[in-house]
């Protein structure tokens, strides 16, 4: 018996060696338990942000446009006199966001904004040879957009040059007009304005919808053809949590006028496929730790039955209530420590298991899976506090019991 | 006379309280015990002996009557109260001898210490070595207590209920489940620690051969005690 050690401690550890078996099978069923809640949430935390790398990547977060157009009658307001008026909606033309740089300006300095990049986009015919194709031109300032969207990281052939006379294509669209990096193209808008540009890049944005449709130029040269001369006709922007995106963009605007839409909002079905997946992995990882808890309690409860003759004897030889208490209060919260390292230990081997046999097809990893320390912290810490609840229930009958019972018993 | 270590007045025990099955098993016992008494404690079983040691060692109250150990009435301590002057003044010799099997011989002696101090130290353990010494158990000190005989148990028991130095010892049929050798041992041991540290002793016993090595014999059948008898030459000192 070491002297540093008070009664409680050395109780309960001797306590726990003594069940040898008992203990050894709870461990590795607190192990288990808390293997699975650590994979779980690595994997959840690696799926999601997989999901959102891929979705993401290629998207601003929040993307500003100017408030809507409408058409307001200019009679009316009689007293007593209803009016059926017809109102035709008007013409949504490309137009610029009202002092762009000064909301720019503002947005930037909130803390929550990661990075802001103005965009010039209309409709435009990409044309080549004989060939051509409906195209989504977006005019962009490479620095600041390709914070938003690396394009750089998704160039597969040539390189993200955006000079005045430049254009980088999606995959597909270059396919579709059969040109390569280098070839020259005609683009037009609808009002007639057009320029020859140069291919300097062909990007994958990851899908081929995207990679069908979008075509990239300097932002001058945007501006330019769609008479846009000095305005943008949206900002996009990157936040740091992408989960709150949407309170992000109603604060902007509120503050600046515009309307701010979120990826939250424009892509509704994922956000709430990833919310649902989020929500079924807690439902499971909260009931598994409520199975470790009462396997915890049960097995404290056999123990306080088991030892009842041994806390009677304790109990007459001068051992308080709350030495007994503590004694199995110590029990439990050892057992949810130990039980969570050996789970931290399982959940890590489960995790680089992962990451050497779930592969694609092309034998690159699935999706990775971070091995995050602050999990394993928070489950051992989880799984302590678990064990010292679990073990009030089973150490209170054993405060309480009457030693004279307990002894005869 | 010195106060006593013991003093019962009219103490009553009832079970079942309040239910129609409520039933008396002392039915008002008179007696009290000096410092340095040497005490059997006889009757045929379900006479109350058990009941009435439980009381006297505070593991048990009384229903009725009062009790004071070492000059303090209980009827009004709480049970923190209790637990402290049961581990101070009061140590216990059980018939199944109830060490804990998962601590050696040595630490099941320190245990009334270490629960009293909260935490070992040097001079718990130099008692307790020296206790069972006392007993003749220095060798098989870090043996667990699941390792040892019957007599060897009860052995360190008896080093355990003297750890507090306690004014009483209760033993409730200390020898009832040892062989007629060991029986005696443990016996003789107890009236050593009775003649060397003036400690009072109550022993259950069913054994009379033993019972008339002790200064005084109470006997009780059905609640109520029958004959009290001080054998002359053996009194206290």
């Amino acid at each position: 018996m070491n002297s540093l050690v008070p009664f409680e401690w050395i109780a309960a550890s001797r306590f726990l060696r003594e069940g040898r078996l008992q203990t050894a099978a709870i461990l590795l069923g607190i192990g288990i338990g808390v293997g699975v809640i650590i994979f779980m949430s690595a994997a959840l935390a690696g799926q999601q942000e997989n999901i959102v790398r891929r979705v993401l990547s290629a998207q601003a977060h929040i993307v500003l446009i100017p408030a809507q157009e409408i058409a307001r009658p200019l009679r009316g307001g009689q007293r007593g006199v209803a009016e059926a008026a017809i109102i035709q909606k008007p013409l949504q033309r490309v137009r610029s966001i009202d002092q762009w740089q000064r909301i720019i300006h503002e947005v930037d300095a909130l803390p929550e904004v990661n990075a802001v990049s103005p965009m010039a986009s209309g409709a435009a015919i990409a044309q080549r040879g004989e060939a051509s194709r409906s195209v989504t031109m977006q005019g962009v300032d490479p620095e600041r957009y390709f914070r938003i969207v690396p394009l750089p990281e998704k160039i597969v052939s040539g390189q993200a040059r955006l000079g005045a006379e430049d254009i980088v294509l999606g995959l597909d669209l270059a396919n579709d007009l059969g040109v390569r990096v280098g070839d020259k193209m005609r683009i037009s808008v609808g009002s007639g304005q057009a320029a020859t540009l140069t291919v300097t890049g062909l990007v994958d944005l990851g899908s081929k919808g995207a990679n069908q449709r979008i075509t990239y130029v300097a932002l001058h040269t945007a501006q330019a053809l769609l008479g846009l001369i000095g305005g943008v006709s949206s900002v996009d922007l990157t936040v740091h949590d992408i989960y709150a995106a949407e309170t992000v963009a109603q604060r902007i605007q509120a503050l600046t006028g515009v309307e701010a839409d979120s990826w939250i909002r424009t892509n509704s079905q994922l956000y709430l496929a990833i919310n649902a997946q989020v929500i079924a992995n807690t439902t499971i990882r909260f009931f598994v730790g409520l199975a470790i808890a009462f396997g915890i309690a049960a097995v404290l409860i056999v123990s306080v039955v088991q030892k009842s003759k041994e806390i009677g004897i304790l109990r007459a030889m001068g051992g308080s209530r709350g030495q007994i208490l503590r004694v199995f209060l110590l029990q439990g919260a050892v057992l949810g420590l130990l039980g969570s390292l050996v789970g931290s230990a399982l959940g890590g081997l489960a995790i680089v298991l992962w990451g050497v046999l779930v592969r694609n097809p092309d034998g690159t990893p699935l999706f990775p899976i971070p091995l995050d320390p602050q999990l394993f912290l928070a489950s051992a810490l989880l799984a302590t506090l678990s064990g010292l609840i679990a073990a009030f229930v089973p150490a209170l009958r054993g405060a309480r019991l009457d030693p004279v019972v307990a002894i005869r018993g | 006379m010195a106060e006593p270590v013991v003093q019962l007045e009219d103490v009553r025990k009832s079970y079942a309280v309040g239910t129609p099955v409520e039933t008396e098993v002392l039915h008002g016992v008179d007696l009290a015990l000096e410092p340095g008494e040497f005490c059997a404690l006889m009757g045929p079983s379900g006479s109350g002996k058990s009941t009435l040691l439980n009381i006297i060692g505070l593991l048990d109250r009384p229903t009725g009557g009062r009790l004071s150990i070492a000059g303090r009435l209980t009827s009004g301590l709480d049970d923190r109260a209790i637990t402290e002057l049961r581990g101070h003044t009061i140590g216990f010799v059980f018939q199944y001898h109830h060490l804990i099997p998962a601590f050696t011989a040595l630490e099941n002696v320190m245990m009334p210490m270490l629960l009293e101090r909260g935490r070992p130290d040097a001079e718990m353990r130099s008692r307790a070595e020296a206790l069972l010494a006392s007993v003749g158990l220095t060798q098989w000190r870090n043996n667990l207590a699941s390792n040892m005989s019957g007599g060897q148990q009860q052995r360190v028991a008896v080093a355990r209920a003297l750890a507090m130095k306690p004014a009483l010892l209760l033993a409730d049929e200390p020898t009832g489940n040892l062989d007629t050798a060991s029986a005696q041992g443990v016996f003789d041991l107890m009236r050593e620690v009775n003649r060397t540290q003036a400690t009072a002793i109550l022993i259950v016993t069913h054994n009379r051969g033993l019972a008339e090595q002790c200064s005084r014999i109470v006997e009780i059948v059905d609640g109520r005690i029958t004959t009290d008898q001080r054998i002359p030459g053996r009194s206290p000192n």
